[in-house]
């Protein structure tokens, strides 16, 4: 929101102009002086949220959409206007903590980011201004500057390339920050400004640039640049995605490039993407929010309960007024519906405390902190990029806990994305294997080189385009171009597979020797440079899924060369070859390789012409550059003649099997998406493990559907049958759906995207995942099962809290007599028991961590928020009352006596709560002791510091005659009411009561695991 | 948040026990085998000490009497029709005549019982300044707001001490009579009426206002006496060190009832020939008639106790200790039955 307002702010009112137009180093260009200079923000990257200024209203205002902080601070007004039992300080106070707290982490969070940004805004930067290069902030550049860039560092905003230290105005670069892919990208400059490669030079260029508005699609880009050489003939080049550079993208194996800014601060690109600190609520978080809204319920039920039953019990005159206790005259005036509205207020104000004010706190510290222990987690930690797990934001972590599905890419993230080229099929011909037989050698590499041969030229020509058809640059360790230093050269590409298939070749003899004046030059099997004039490059794209150049040959023949997926080529292809390579293509797919498959074809000069012309005509246009050009490859791209297939492996990452079984085990579901054939990614499935043998496969694609006249009945038909088969596999209810998903009969589906387009709203599962995680899984499965643990934990200490409160106004003749002294009340969830809590939320480990690395399963037990769900919800609660229960008519019936003191002296109703909270927070504080398994010095520092806190605390509050309170009510009651023996005795005896069936839960538990391992011992 | 700093700074974490998650951590597992022992151990502990508190209990004696005045419950049904007003009521006495076969086992303390008397109400509970009884001379003059009604007296005055609390005072006074042959004159038995309040009650928490002229009375001039009240506050007794807002009745009374049915206390008995309880013989109590309790519908009593080192008669503890004793126990054999079980069954397994 923030961000919008501030982009409108920047753009102004210009944003409704479909176009910017920037003068490449702000020199006006006399033909245009008409134009009014647009107005554009400045270069600074504001990320943080708040301000010095507005940090105070703006925070609590979003603390207080909070429905708890709400309701507290509802409750803190009542308590300031209307007269009522207990004084404003008691939830005041806890709630000027829960906000203190709160504002200090968010505060904190955002001073990091002020921090970040600044780092960023206040980066030196070198711009050229008056042929001089100036030394600037980057929060200083202006649209339209200059900017240099060395290598290594980063765009310090969106720039238009002008021109490199290479020769060919081209330059390299990571995007690895923005999309996380790490290979380098080639950029151009256009070609009239390529040779401005110096300060002075670059000052002379007189330019302007018509770009669209900014847009955060970081792959879209459509401009002109005009350029005005002496002649004030503006020369006008196209701009695409290709020639510009993105702020936070990596310049890499260039020496320098000069770049003019077209966007800069919050409108980069990066700037736009950039979703802001969203505010997700956890699943935890939405069910934290039900239970509260079902503890209000129960608050307001046992208020309106406690106010209608005192105008019942006050309907008798002595009950209502009795000589002892006369209301003053102002209390008898007021009227009966005011009266009956602030005592219920009242009331409510009194068991306020049901809801607790720190939950929300203790639940985001523990997020805050936990972030930490994923952050600090060493088996996180990896060595080669020397980086750990990276915490973007801690309101999600537990529910790394709650995954159902993970969703992953098969290229790069199931697969090591490193291709390594297998073999080639050229016209139906199987090539395996090295040759070398051209160097006169005849050791081979494997026991197969050739099956048969294909004809010499038809080889030639393949290998020929598989050097050509590729946008692979070359880089040389040495500055002297040699020709022959074919060992020095590294490749550079944007795809692996064209390396690969770049490498592959060279194996055959054929070594590209990279580019020189546009012309790409070839070494053949028989060390002779071919060079051939690169004219056009039809680039790549996910839609064509297939990618052409076309060049000419010496003799000057024109050649297109293309290769792509074979759907995309195959029906692309005049000859009837198709049929004897699509069977070494499917092959390969089987057995997991990534296929290509190669075509060409010659172009008449004429047709050339044609071409050419459209095709820049394509790529100078502004408005639907992208539809225009398509349509132009479409047209080239026909009648092409199909020479082989490629055949690139692509390995699987590291552990990439054991970590799909865990998912798996785990009960996880895992669906792949991938661009490749379904075969191979079937094939893909099947090595790591994600199909197993025993798992029948739903096929949902093109190929099961298309037998069929009519698709959608056919897929209707399918579906239901299939839904069929899961029904009658799968038990009913959902929970043991996951335990049944190991045991029985297993199921994948495969589904391809034309069928998904027509069903788009089905869906069952195909499994698998993402490398590294088992160790994510199990970090994470310790921090959720702990925060789910929390909130029932603490919402029930807070029900046995108040329950003898409400059950005191039965005895109390509901006149909203606290039972606790207001130093308790405002103390307890602050000081008494949010600590304990707090460090076994993060410290807990039920289950030992090998134990949790070594068992996936686990994870089902504590997935679909099992923790959280209305069974143990019930069963706190219920607890809760019983002890609740327990407390006060414990008390009750103890104080059935003349006195509890060997003096016979006699105590008040302030010994009565004292003795009630104490054993409350003894209770409280020593089952959560029970339940910590994992006791590290900080629980028992904690635990027994929290129980000598109270104590400590209880005997301070009591022990002094405190000026600012109008009452003393406290004064020696502690003291004096430990020097009864019965007290003693009773508070041991309640406190063992409340702890009993908790006690006998955990024995019996024991027992019943204890015997269940014996069992399996003795199996085994 | 890509250009953040944070991302940037990922080194490799700490290797520490802390931050890996790996502190040394005691685990205790409560087994059967731990839990059983423990089982009966508290058991047994429970069961020990709930009959050492039944039987303590049990010795202590109490010996009570309703004095409200029921019809036809003795004569103090006299006093008791003519409060049947508003308070405050026309002063009566009647008395209590009783006899103890044998030796009522001392040290006897003295209480009266109020039932229906709700002290913890919350309006009544408020109605106090603790600064004013703390001998505050301001707060002497200015009494706080919540003891209205009894702020102000009808002439204007500050009334102290304030509050609904102090107006109610219990205000009915009782006098002990020994006839120690049958027939022979009654004895007056000395009540010790110092030492029945909270030590630091009387001692810090409630202090007089300081004297003027060497006269607690011209301190307290220009004030008024809650309106209940027969007397001034300064003249609740005749001895200086146990009247104005010092005085024990006063100060225990100010210690307000945790329940509706409450006793406090009123005398120990403890001098003389009566240290060590009361002899066997015929008792008279004398009892001042002031407090009219029908009008809300309780009823006072007078109830003579012995006190043991668990305080009074109270059976309560002591059952409850037996019961969770013997449920300790129940479940230890309980488990102990299903342990054996769940053993057995591993053997024959085994077999």
């Amino acid at each position: 929101m923030f961000r919008r307002s501030l982009n409108r702010f920047c753009a102004g009112e210009e944003k409704r102009v479909g176009t910017r137009t920037v003068f490449v180093g702000n020199h006006s260009v006399s033909g245009t002086e008409a134009y009014v200079a647009q107005r554009f923000c400045d270069n600074r990257i504001v990320s943080s949220k708040y301000t010095l200024w507005n940090f105070l209203p703006k925070n609590l205002f979003e603390q207080f959409r909070r429905i708890a902080n709400f309701y507290f601070l509802i409750i803190f007004l009542v308590q300031v206007t209307v007269d009522t039992p207990t004084s404003p300080v008691t939830s005041g106070l806890p709630l000027f903590f829960v906000i203190t707290v709160t504002a200090i982490k968010q505060g904190y969070e955002d001073w990091l980011r002020h921090r970040a940004d600044n780092e960023v805004n206040k980066s030196t930067v070198y711009i050229i201004e008056n042929a001089k290069r100036v030394r600037k902030e980057s929060e200083k550049i202006k649209v339209g500057d200059v900017v240099e860039v060395q290598a290594d560092e980063t765009f310090p905003c969106d720039l238009i390339l002008l021109s490199s230290c290479t020769t060919d105005g081209t330059c390299y670069v990571t995007t690895a920050s923005l999309d996380g892919e790490s290979n380098c990208k080639i950029h151009y400059a256009v070609r009239d400004t390529i040779a401005l490669c110096t300060a002075e030079s670059i000052d002379t260029l007189r330019a302007a640039i018509e770009c669209e508005q900014p847009q955060p699609d970081l792959y879209k880009f459509v401009g002109r640049i005009n350029i005005y050489s002496n002649s004030l003939e503006a020369v006008a080049r196209s701009l695409g995605p290709e020639n510009l550079l993105l702020k936070g993208a990596t310049l890499k194996n260039t020496e320098k490039i000069y770049g003019v800014a077209v966007y800069t601060g919050m409108e980069t690109k990066m700037a736009l993407n950039y979703q802001g600190k969203s505010q997700k609520r956890s699943a935890v978080e939405k069910s934290i929010n039900a239970f509260l809204i079902v503890y209000l319920f129960i608050l307001l039920t046992k208020a309106a309960v406690c106010t209608t039953l005192k105008y019942v019990w006050q309907s008798t005159p002595y009950n209502d007024e009795p000589w002892y206790n006369q209301k003053t005259q102002k209390e008898r005036e007021t009227l009966k519906v005011l009266k009956m509205f602030t005592d219920f207020l009242s009331f409510m104000v009194l068991f306020n405390f049901i809801i607790p004010v720190s939950m929300y706190v203790t639940v985001e510290m523990q997020k805050f902190l936990g972030s930490f222990f994923i952050s600090w987690d060493k088996d996180f930690y990896d060595e080669e990029i020397n980086e750990g797990a990276l915490v973007n934001t801690s309101d999600l972590n537990e529910e790394l806990g709650q995954v159902d599905y993970v969703f992953t890419d098969k290229t790069g993230t199931l697969t090591e994305n490193s291709m390594e080229f297998i073999e080639c099929c050229i016209d139906g011909h199987k090539y395996k294997g090295v040759t070398q037989e051209v160097d006169g050698l005849s050791q081979t590499d494997g026991p197969l080189t050739y099956f048969d041969k294909a004809d010499k030229n038809r080889e030639e020509l393949f290998l020929r385009a598989l050097c050509l058809c590729h946008t692979v640059e070359i880089k040389t360790n040495d500055a002297v171009d040699g020709a022959t230093e074919s060992a020095e050269l590294t490749y550079i590409s944007s795809s692996p597979d064209e390396i690969a298939l770049v490498k592959g070749a060279k194996k055959y003899g054929f070594t590209f020797l990279g580019n020189r004046n546009g012309h790409m030059r070839v070494e053949n099997q028989r060390k002779e440079i071919e060079e051939y004039e690169l004219l056009h490059t039809l680039n790549f794209d996910a839609v064509r899924r297939r990618m052409s150049v076309i060049v000419k040959t010496q003799e000057g023949d024109i050649l297109l060369f293309c290769k792509g997926a074979d759907s995309a080529v195959f029906p692309r292809v005049q000859n009837h070859e198709i049929e004897l390579t699509k069977v070494h293509v499917e092959r390969n797919a089987m057995d997991g390789y990534r296929t290509l498959c190669v075509a060409f074809k010659e172009i008449a000069p004429d047709d050339y012409e044609r071409i050419n012309r459209q095709l820049i005509e394509a790529k100078m246009a502004l408005q639907d550059r992208e539809e225009k050009m398509e349509k132009v490859f479409d047209d080239i791209e026909t009648n092409m003649n199909l020479i082989g297939a490629t055949a690139v492996e692509d390995k699987l990452q590291d552990q990439a099997a054991e970590t799909i079984e865990a998912l798996h085990a785990a009960g996880l579901k895992v669906w792949v998406l991938t661009g490749d054939k379904m075969e191979t990614a079937k094939s893909t499935c099947y090595a790591c493990r994600l199909f197993q043998t025993n798992t029948e496969l739903l096929e949902l694609t093109t190929k099961t559907i298309e037998e069929s006249e009519r698709k959608e009945d056919r897929l209707h038909e399918l579906l239901i049958e299939y839904r069929k088969k899961l029904l009658h596999e799968f038990p009913k209810s959902t929970r043991s759906l996951k335990k049944a998903w190991t045991e029985h009969q297993e199921y994948g589906l495969i589904i391809d995207g034309s069928t998904l387009s027509l069903i788009l709203n089905s869906s069952q599962d195909s499994s698998s995942n993402n490398y590294k995680s088992i160790f994510l899984q199990i970090c994470m499965k310790c921090t959720a099962v702990l925060c789910c643990r929390m909130a029932p934990l603490q919402k029930a200490q807070n029900l046995c809290f108040i329950l003898p409160q409400f059950l005191y106004q039965f005895f109390c003749g509901f006149s909203q007599q606290p039972l606790y002294d207001a130093a308790y009340l405002t103390m307890y969830n602050i000081c008494f028991t949010s600590l304990p809590i707090l460090a076994y939320s993060l410290l807990e480990q039920h289950i030992n961590i090998d134990t949790l690395t070594s068992d996936p399963r686990l994870y089902m037990k504590i997935s679909g928020n099992a923790m959280l769900q209305l069974g143990p919800f019930l069963y706190w609660t219920f607890l809760a009352a019983f002890e609740g229960t327990v407390f006060f008519f414990g008390t009750y019936f103890l104080f059935q006596t003349a006195s509890l003191e060997e003096n016979g002296k006699v105590y008040g109703n302030w010994t009565f709560g004292t003795i009630v909270f104490t054993v409350l927070v003894f209770t409280v504080t020593l089952k959560l002791a029970l339940d910590t398994r994992f006791w590290t010095w900080i629980n028992h520092f904690v635990i027994w510091g929290s129980l000598a806190f109270y104590v400590f605390f209880s005997f301070f509050w009591g022990g002094i005659i405190w000026p600012f309170l109008k009452q003393q009510r406290m004064y020696f009651v502690f003291a004096q009411m430990l020097s009864s023996v019965s007290t003693w005795l009773a508070i041991i005896l309640l406190i063992f009561i409340s702890l009993f069936p908790e006690i006998l839960l955990i024995v019996l538990k024991n027992v019943r695991r204890r015997s269940a391992r014996k069992l399996i011992c003795s199996s085994v | 948040m890509t250009w953040s700093a944070t991302a940037r700074g990922a080194h490799q974490p700490d290797n520490t026990a802390f931050t890996q998650q790996r502190l040394p951590a005691w685990q205790p597992l409560l087994s059967a085998s731990i839990a059983l022992p423990l089982f009966f151990c508290a058991g047994l502990a429970f069961i020990g000490l709930g009959l050492g508190l039944y039987y303590s209990s049990n010795g202590i004696k109490e010996l009570e009497y309703d004095y409200t005045g029921d019809s036809g419950t003795g004569n103090c049904s006299v006093c008791a029709a003519a409060d049947q007003g508003r308070a405050p009521p026309p002063p009566c006495s009647c008395a209590w005549n009783f006899s103890l076969p044998e030796l009522f086992q001392g040290p006897v303390y003295l209480y009266y019982e109020l039932t229906n008397f709700y002290q913890n109400n919350r309006r009544y509970g408020v109605s106090r300044d603790d600064e004013q009884l703390s001998g505050l001379p301001s707060a002497l003059r200015h009494p706080v707001n919540e003891c209205a009604p009894y702020q102000l007296s009808a002439a204007g005055l500050p009334i102290a001490p304030c509050g609904a609390i102090a107006n109610s005072l219990f205000n009915d006074s009782f006098s002990l009579w020994h006839q120690r042959l049958p027939g022979g004159l009654y004895v007056e038995v000395p009540l010790d009426r110092s030492g029945i309040a909270w030590w630091t009650d009387y001692h810090v928490k409630f202090r007089n206002p300081p004297l003027v002229n060497g006269s607690l009375a011209l301190a307290f001039q220009g004030t008024a006496p809650p309106p209940n009240w027969r007397r001034p506050v300064y003249e609740l007794s005749p001895d200086p060190n146990n009247t104005g807002f010092i005085n024990q009745d006063f100060v225990v009374w100010m210690r307000t009832a945790a329940l509706p049915t409450f006793r406090k206390l009123y005398a120990r008995i403890r001098q003389g020939n009566y240290s060590a309880g009361l002899p066997r013989g015929a008792y008279r109590v004398n009892i001042t008639y002031n407090y009219p309790v029908r009008a809300f519908g309780g009823h006072k009593l007078l109830i003579f106790s012995s006190i043991s080192w668990m305080g009074g008669k109270n059976p309560f503890l002591g059952i409850a200790y037996l019961v969770v004793g013997s449920l300790c126990i129940l479940t230890g054999f309980v488990m102990l039955i299903v342990y054996i079980r769940y053993q057995d069954q591993d053997d024959d397994d085994e077999e």
